[in-house]
């Protein structure tokens, strides 16, 4: 803005010393006053460079002509000579601006200042770059180097994600406790996927088998649940020239070579790398048919989401959106679970991280860690790598899909992200949309959901993403951009309520503001599944709420006592629909997870009452006669009482129901 | 040596812009000295575009001109001295000493902005501290290491609350350590003098530290203030090993001065004018509360903040919900009805409670009767609201008993005296007291086994509704036999009676 006279104005500075270049050999003396003692721990700016070139590198030294080939080496050394450095101009938040960066990427990974801190390229201006750093920015200078990686923000896909927490983007949170035991400095370098470890790999080519994208040329069983299956990057084919015998190996061992059409040799690794930024590709994409069983009866009885599908959870602080997100990563039927903290509480995950190893999984009977990885960005962590977080997530999420496995992915909270989002937009000075949010949210939100699905991946396996997206409204308001836009690309919406969460009605899904837009394409599974008439039962059940809730209105005007015996019923039916079904508890060892089965019989028995009260009401039985306290008492407690083991009990107080209108019928037909 | 730059560029409000400067850092601390007067100012670098630096001025720019001052830039980030010596002290929004007990001298410095702890390093709260006040420790529990900010009104008793739980609140085990750091961001000087008052008449003088910004000191104080406080606090917890509360009064202050600046930067506001990166400013204080695993202090952060116009989703404590562990919300209505303190129950919530109480650490039955205590309630309001349409006494049986379990409630559950310190199972045995007034076919999310151990036994001793009217009916019939008996009695006496004519005078 008032660059133009700048220089006039540098005369004013008066330079007090003898002589520049004391003035400069004290600056440098204190080069990092902002790195004090409470930085021990931490490394003294030793860096990793970005993963790939380092990996070269240390094996030039080693072996090179097993690993490089003439022509690799020389294209390696002309790409670092082009690799000038950029200098810092600017500095405002997350955001850096630099020169001489002509030859900087779009998008591209670089290395900021001294310190090393990680950013990636956002615009390019001729020769003036803009750089969102994901590192806190203080201490940064004007004039110090920007460093290229030549390679886009990525993340490395190979063994060793499970069972792991990650920050935004991708460093292990326990690596970086290694090297600071209780903060996270910054500075502290890129890293990625352990490369100590020795995975048990099982080699499945042979010399001369042709590989095509996608394709397994081997397994690594990762975990107790899951078996980690390595395939061809997508942009890779060939035939195999060499393959490493079974044996354990770590994740930099080439375990096969292929040479390609054009005779170039390719390495597989125990990992293949990927741009966050970039879906993965698959062959063609699926109907989602069947429902992801998460135990919850709210969501598996009424508002399913499917397997492939996308679900958003909005609701004001204190509703319980973390809690149901908890709910989901622990119990549903997915074969992997990939957990986003994306600008939540530190304390959050830390409960996580105690909590999940316990939890055993009810299918393999194993522990639910197993299958979870978790990505962590609290509030506190810095912004533009809550942005990215979401895109690290998606692409783990997009490699697991590929061999085959449902995903689920949980992302608490996508209105953190969009506000990230917002505050980089901010500082880039870009015209505003509603309520600051830039013009593109809606564009990024779509990106986002649609990159779940259910696909048939390259090699041909089926796969799907589930993504359930918790959204925080500011006050609670669902009108608000982030809520609207993504009600336009999700198809389940689960509205949690300010009022249920007050009366601790929980999960505090309301059922009147929720929907499931696969009610229609998971019918068949659950006629096939579950019952001929669970769909008709679920909308029986669901249209006696809606009738409740006209009523209630009606009540507050003219009491209960006035309604007309029917409706009387309908509510009492609704009170027990309320209390004994959509309440679920959580910290209950029997309730927190229902099996399908129970939800469905549990539902039918409810049904039953209402359907032999109104065969009483023709009867002109008068509505407080028929309710009868014992059976609405065990009808209320059978979700504690009635194990998902044996679920005699319900069949019980369906008994119990008939004789108690057995003898009411008796009494009244006399 | 340093260089001085004799001119100012721009100034407005609390930021100064000066042109043509090279070799500074993002965040550097910045000494303004105006040359007539010798009058020293802070500042912190806030932006850097080429050579042209914004300043944010931590006191007042009146004053300045754009060539009366001198300013240096110092090559250090905003940093403090740490010890422990700085019990007992009082420091301005900055950090220095205004108590006139000298400078601290520390080896030790830490720069006030923190940074995050990797939810690795993190323990998961699970203390239950006892306040001595009913409606927090059933109902909101307060956990070691958790943050749990009260939201107030104007003219509410936030004050007298957070007083009573520093006085109360048994924030140490055994033989530990303990100090409270208060932060005074923006509030009034009586609201100052009323704390330290408290302080010094609890004893703990010597164990709190104090960092004052009052309503009319320099607003660009006030963002820096809370980070002193917190600084010191993770100092004395996770370097001393002590069990430190902090206390912070008035969020809403700091929130206006981040607007104040913001928009003072020409910054692209959100929600009402307030800066779009609030949430992550806020988070940035919030966070820094906690427990870490291998150490053993804990910073227990209890903020306070007043909402506008009492409206909760105002985006101060709108963001400030989504952050912290849950909230304590002060109701109008309970104040105008002088119940103390006038927590409304209904909107509070603790989120650690559910791992902090229960058997091993208070009691097996405090969940099931929180839930109960908060559904029946919930249900007093629905009621409350019937009856304002069809008045008291056309309501069922039922809802009468809520409307009472509803007056009985507030009265005695909520309200306690300023200096009444229950203990928990005093004030669970009260909760169970006041459900006693409601039908038991009500106490649906009780478990019977839990009934039957803690509800006070019914008028006929079995605290079961079912067998109380079977024993009624016993009773009744027992004393109709009784009756029975009677009238045979007296039927044989009047036999067995002398013939006595009685004479009417």
């Amino acid at each position: 803005m008032n660059g133009a006279h700048r220089k006039q104005d540098i005369p004013e500075a008066v330079v007090i010393p003898e002589t520049e270049n004391a003035a400069k050999a004290e600056t440098s003396a204190e080069e990092k006053p902002y790195v004090s003692d409470k930085l021990e721990t931490a490394p003294d700016g030793e860096m990793v460079p970005a993963g790939k070139t380092e990996a070269k590198d240390e094996e030039e030294t080693l072996t090179p002509d097993e690993v490089l080939t003439k022509k690799d080496l020389k294209r390696e050394k002309a790409e670092k000579a082009k690799r000038v450095n950029g200098v810092i101009t600017g500095i405002n938040g997350p955001v850096v601006t630099g020169t001489g960066m002509a030859n900087f990427k779009m998008r591209e990974m670089v290395m900021v200042g001294d310190k090393k801190l990680i950013g990636e390229v956002i615009i390019l201006d001729g020769d003036i770059g803009t750089i969102q750093v994901y590192e806190e920015t203080e201490g940064l200078r004007t004039g110090e180097p920007i460093l290229s990686t030549g390679n886009p923000l990525s993340v490395k896909l190979g063994p060793g994600m499970l069972k792991n927490m990650f920050d935004g983007i991708q460093r292990p949170l326990a690596k970086i406790k290694e090297k600071s035991p209780i903060f996270i400095p910054e500075g502290i370098g890129l890293m990625s996927l352990d490369e100590e470890t020795e995975w048990e790999t099982h080699i499945k080519v042979k010399v001369g088998d042709k590989l095509t994208p996608g394709q397994i040329y081997a397994t690594v069983p990762e975990t107790l649940m899951v078996e980690h299956k390595l395939m061809v990057p997508p942009d890779v084919s060939g035939e195999v020239i060499e393959a490493e015998a079974d044996g354990k190996y770590n994740i930099e061992h080439t375990v096969v070579k292929i040479k390609d059409q054009d005779g170039n040799i390719k390495e597989l690794k125990l990992y293949q790398e990927w741009p966050i930024r970039t879906p993965r590709p698959s062959a063609m994409r699926l109907e989602p048919t069947k429902p992801l069983i998460t135990g919850q009866r709210i969501i598996d009885t009424f508002f399913p989401i499917a397997k492939g599908g996308t679900a958003a959870i909005p609701g004001g602080f204190g509703t319980g959106k973390t809690m149901t997100q908890h709910q989901l990563a622990k119990w549903s039927d997915a074969d992997i679970i990939i957990y986003i903290g994306c600008g939540e509480r530190g304390n959050e995950m830390t409960e996580v991280i105690e909590d999940f190893p316990k939890l055993i999984d009810p299918r393999s009977g194993k522990s639910i860690m197993e299958r979870t990885v978790m990505i962590a960005n609290t509030s506190n962590m810095p912004v533009a790598a809550r942005e990215a977080s979401i895109y690290t997530g998606i692409t783990m999420a997009e490699y697991f899909r590929d061999m085959g496995y449902d995903v689920a992915i949980m992302a608490d909270s996508t209105s953190r992200w969009a506000e990230a989002l917002r505050e980089i937009s901010g500082r880039l000075e870009e015209m505003p949309a509603e309520e600051g949010y830039p013009a593109y949210l809606s564009s990024r939100i779509a990106e986002f959901y649609e990159r779940g699905g259910a696909v048939k991946s390259l090699s041909g396996e089926d796969g799907s993403i589930s993504i359930i997206g918790a959204v925080s409204p500011a006050g609670g308001d669902f009108s608000e951009p982030v809520t609207e836009n993504t009600k336009r690309f999700v198809n389940t919406f689960l509205g949690l309520d300010k009022n249920l969460a007050y009366a601790r009605h929980y999960p505090a899904i309301n059922w009147l503001s929720s929907y499931s837009g696969y009610m229609k394409t998971l019918g068949e599974w659950y006629e096939d599944n579950v019952a001929e008439d669970a769909v008709d039962l679920r909308n029986k059940m669901l249209d006696l709420l809606f009738q409740e809730s006209k009523l209630q209105e009606m009540v507050m005007l003219i009491g209960e006592e006035a309604l007309p015996d029917d409706q009387r019923w309908v509510i009492d039916i609704s009170k027990l629909l309320r209390v004994g079904f959509l309440q679920q508890n959580a910290f209950d060892k029997e309730d927190t997870y229902v099996p399908m089965e129970k939800q469905y019989k549990m539902l039918k028995l409810i049904d039953h009452l209402y359907e032999k009260g109104l065969e009483g009401l023709k009867k002109g039985i008068p509505t407080s006669v028929m309710k009868n306290p014992e059976i609405e008492n065990d009808i209320i407690k059978m979700k504690y009482t009635i194990p998902n083991k044996d679920l005699s009990g319900i069949d019980k107080i369906q008994d119990r129901i008939d004789r108690f209108f057995d003898d009411l019928n008796r009494k009244y037909s006399s | 040596m340093k260089k001085e730059y004799l001119k100012i560029d721009d100034i407005n409000g609390p930021l100064i812009q000066i042109d043509g400067v090279d070799d500074v850092f993002y965040g550097e601390v910045v000494d303004i000295k105006e040359k007539a007067s010798g009058q020293m100012r802070k500042g912190k670098v806030i932006k850097i575009d080429g050579e042209t630096v914004t300043i944010q001025v931590f006191q007042s720019t009146s004053g300045l001109s754009s060539n009366n001052a001198k300013t240096t830039f110092t090559g250090e980030a905003m940093e403090i001295p740490v010890s422990e010596e700085m019990l007992g002290r009082v420091f301005n929004g900055i950090g220095e000493p205004i108590d006139n007990g000298g400078e601290i001298y520390s080896e030790d410095t830490r720069n006030i902005n923190g940074m995050p702890i990797n939810p690795m390093s993190r323990q998961y709260p699970r203390n239950f501290i006892q306040t001595g006040i009913s409606s927090i420790d059933v109902l909101t529990t307060l956990i070691r290491g958790q943050k749990l900010p009260i939201f107030s009104g104007n003219g509410l008793s936030h004050n007298e609350l957070a007083a009573q739980i520093v006085r109360q609140a048994k924030i140490t085990g055994e033989g530990e350590d303990f100090a409270i750091v208060f932060c005074a961001i923006g509030v009034k000087h009586d609201d100052e003098k009323f704390f330290r008052k408290t302080f010094e008449d609890a004893g703990v003088m010597d164990h709190v530290v104090m960092y004052v910004n009052y309503a009319d000191d320099p607003v660009a104080e006030r963002t820096t203030a809370p980070r002193a406080a917190l600084t010191t606090a993770e100092y004395l917890a996770f370097d001393k090993g002590m069990n430190v509360l902090v206390v912070m009064s008035d969020i809403t202050a700091y929130a206006e001065a981040l607007r104040e600046i913001s928009s003072a930067r020409e910054e692209v506001p959100s929600r009402k004018g307030y800066p779009g990166y609030m949430y992550s400013d806020l988070a940035s204080l919030y966070e820094r509360a906690g427990m870490l695993k291998d150490k053993k202090g804990s910073i227990t952060f209890l903020p306070i903040l007043t909402m506008p116009n009492d409206d909760i989703t105002h985006p101060i404590p709108d963001l400030t919900g989504f952050i912290t562990e849950g909230q304590v919300v002060l109701g109008r209505d309970l104040e105008q009805r002088s119940i103390y303190p006038p927590i409304d129950i209904l909107p509070s919530l603790s989120r650690l409670m559910k791992d902090g109480i229960g058997e091993g650490y208070t009691r097996e039955d405090h969940q099931d009767l929180a839930n109960q205590l908060f559904a029946a309630y919930s249900r007093v309001q629905e009621v409350r609201d019937l009856s304002q349409i069809m008045g008291e006494d056309d309501l069922s049986e039922t809802d009468k008993s809520y409307m009472k379990f509803g007056r009985e409630f507030e009265k005695r559950f909520l309200n306690q005296e300023f200096d009444e310190n229950r203990t928990i199972e005093e004030s669970l045995d009260l909760g169970w007291e006041l459900l006693s007034i409601l039908p038991v076919t009500e106490l649906d999310r009780l478990s019977p086994k839990l009934i039957d151990k803690y509800l006070p036994k019914t008028v006929y001793g079995t605290g079961d509704l079912r067998a109380d009217l079977k024993k009624a009916q016993e009773t009744m019939d027992e004393e109709v036999k009784d009756v029975k008996k009677g009238d045979k009695k007296l039927e044989k006496a009047e036999k067995d009676a002398p013939n006595i004519e009685y004479e009417v005078s």
